[in-house]
């Protein structure tokens, strides 16, 4: 039986709509969606050194929301994914104009954000320089997966579904070569049919919580299908 | 933590975008090849337990796709036949796009074939033969498949000869069914009217009349695909696209036996009206030669037609010789 998330409304219109208490939980969620993306994007474009990437990340959202700078965010110009991005160039532009370092802290809102995770998955990258736009979007969509994934194995395992988690760490979460269904289903003593249907079924609540999470990290609807078809090659309607 | 390298992203990527069915009966196990028009799903059917092919439409939001892949299920389920694989099911997703369900074939691609098991010679016509057996079959049936290629036909496990993706064949009698129909007024004449600016098929298997965006094409042009098919049974490659280029390359290849050349090169005539006018015809020309026999449109010299008539009848020959080597025999005893 599949597993049906919670519906999630965009951040920005949480932003927009909710009061004081809501806009902290929905900032929050925008920073758990964009600050690896934007964390990497400053480490391998702007080429910062870990520290200075670490404090213009904190500074980025930190001024953002006290700032409200996502709340100016139009759909009709842009995807929010491109508004974070120019963000991120203009503040380090800023930053370097007035050639001034970030200081940590110094007042501002410190964010609870694991730099030394983002810094080991730089390391493990093993392709050239892409171009600013593809870089942020790869490294979008792979904080998307990410943050779906463990809603995924979180969902799993309260659920009783561990053999559906398994297999789809196995499987579906391998670098290298994959196993075969009918090696899955030898090492898990399940029959080959057993071990689809349960990937089946995994894979199924993987795209649940994708859609959602893509959805929450759009600024509308529309650009949510628009992303959803660039990214995902979904039509939703 | 979970690190998800690029090689794993991308996969999820695929994942994500595999299809969602309405029902719980296909649980889509791998995608197995994409194509401008669609995609091709691995997928196992829970209600009848058993490895299924399914080909779904590409998302992009295009009818004319759309419709073309409709129509494609609606000509395969018309054309019931060993050498064409059967559809089991058609639906639509959620989303709108169309999907149909397929039996899933084991084996490879006849360019893959070619190139993995290099088959002797009587095994290459077999397979030739049967491609011609299932585009007869079609072609009875008034659908012209218009892109017939190495990677359209594929070979079984068990020696099973398929013809795939018949995404853009067309009928040339709007009287079978309005719904497969091709453009234009075609009910009364056997022709084939492209949409106009648009040129389908594969460049070296394609006719030349078929390249032209406006031409205007009969089941001719599947003649001169399957002789270019032929060619690359014959050569191990495919023919350059330039359809002019083919027959010297052919010329050049000593080892193919004359009348197979003679063949190959009436497929491939520039003019469509110098080709073969069926396939039927061009297969029993194949089966000509296969049993020794003269094929109609190879010219044999002498000494080839004695050549043919002692390899078609060397049993009988060889026994009328040695009967004669021993009355000779015989009589040298009785004499001596």
């Amino acid at each position: 039986m599949p597993v049906f998330p919670p519906t999630r409304h965009s951040v920005i219109e949480r932003l927009r709509t909710h009061g004081e208490a809501g806009r902290s939980e929905a900032f929050g969620d925008l920073v758990a969606g964009y600050w690896k993306p934007v964390y990497k994007y400053l480490r391998v474009r702007w080429r910062l050194g870990r520290e200075e990437a670490e404090d213009a990340t904190q500074a980025l959202f930190a001024e953002a929301f006290e700032n409200a700078w996502f709340d100016r965010f139009d759909p009709d110009k842009a995807r929010f994914r491109t508004f974070v991005r120019l963000c991120v160039d203009r503040l380090v532009m800023n930053s370097q104009q007035a050639a001034s370092r970030i200081r940590r802290g110094g007042g501002q809102q410190v964010l609870s954000i694991d730099f030394a995770g983002a810094e080991e998955e730089l390391l493990a990258r093993t392709h050239g320089l892409p171009e600013a736009e593809d870089f942020f979007k790869r490294e979008f969509v792979r904080a998307l997966f990410d943050r779906a994934v463990r809603a995924l194995r979180k969902d799993c395992l309260t659920r009783g579904r561990e053999v559906h988690w398994q297999l789809f760490e196995r499987y579906d979460l391998r670098a290298d070569e994959r196993p075969s269904y009918a090696e899955l289903a030898a090492e898990f003593e399940l029959t080959p049919g057993q071990v689809t249907g349960y990937l089946a079924q995994a894979r199924r609540a993987f795209r649940m919580h994708t859609i959602a999470e893509l959805k929450a990290l759009c600024g509308n609807a529309d650009e949510f299908r628009r992303e959803s078809r660039d990214l995902l090659g979904l039509e939703i309607e | 933590m979970i690190w998800l390298p690029d090689s794993t992203v991308e996969h999820l990527t695929a994942v994500a975008g595999w299809p969602e069915f309405a029902s719980d009966r296909y649980d889509v196990i791998e995608e197995i090849g994409r194509g401008g028009m669609g995609t091709v799903y691995s997928a196992f059917d829970t209600a009848l337990g058993r490895e299924v092919a399914i080909k779904i439409g590409n998302a992009l939001p295009s009818t004319e796709l759309q419709a073309r892949l409709t129509r494609e299920a609606r000509v395969i389920a018309r054309l019931e036949h060993p050498g064409i694989v059967p559809v089991h099911d058609f639906g639509v997703l959620a989303d709108g796009r169309p999907f149909y369900v397929m039996k899933r074939l084991q084996g490879q691609t006849l360019r893959a074939f070619i190139e993995t098991a290099a088959p002797p010679l009587a095994e290459r016509l077999r397979i030739f033969e049967r491609i011609c057996e299932a585009v007869s079959f079609a072609h009875a049936h008034a659908i012209i498949h218009r892109d017939l290629k190495p990677e359209n036909v594929m070979v079984g496990t068990f020696g099973e000869v398929m013809v795939m993706d018949w995404g853009i064949a067309r009928t040339f009698d709007d009287r079978s069914d309005p719904g497969l129909a091709g453009t234009g007024d075609t009910a009364s004449r056997p022709v084939i009217e492209t949409n106009a600016g648009t040129v389908l098929g594969t460049p070296g298997f394609m006719a030349p009349e078929q390249s032209a965006s406006a031409g205007q094409i009969d089941q001719r042009a599947d003649v001169y695909a399957l002789g270019a098919l032929m060619f690359m049974l014959l050569t191990n490659h495919a023919p350059p696209h330039d359809s002019g280029q083919a027959i010297p390359d052919l010329d050049r290849t000593p080892t193919i036996p004359p009348p197979l050349k003679s063949i190959c090169r009436c497929a491939l005539s520039t003019s469509p009206s110098d080709r073969y006018h069926s396939v039927a015809s061009l297969a029993a020309d194949v089966a000509r030669f296969r049993e020794r026999q003269a094929v109609s449109v190879h010219a044999e010299g002498p000494l080839e037609r004695t050549v043919r008539f002692i390899r078609t009848y060397q049993t009988p020959i060889l026994l009328v010789l040695a009967y004669i080597v021993m009355r000779a025999l015989i009589a040298i005893f009785a004499a001596g």
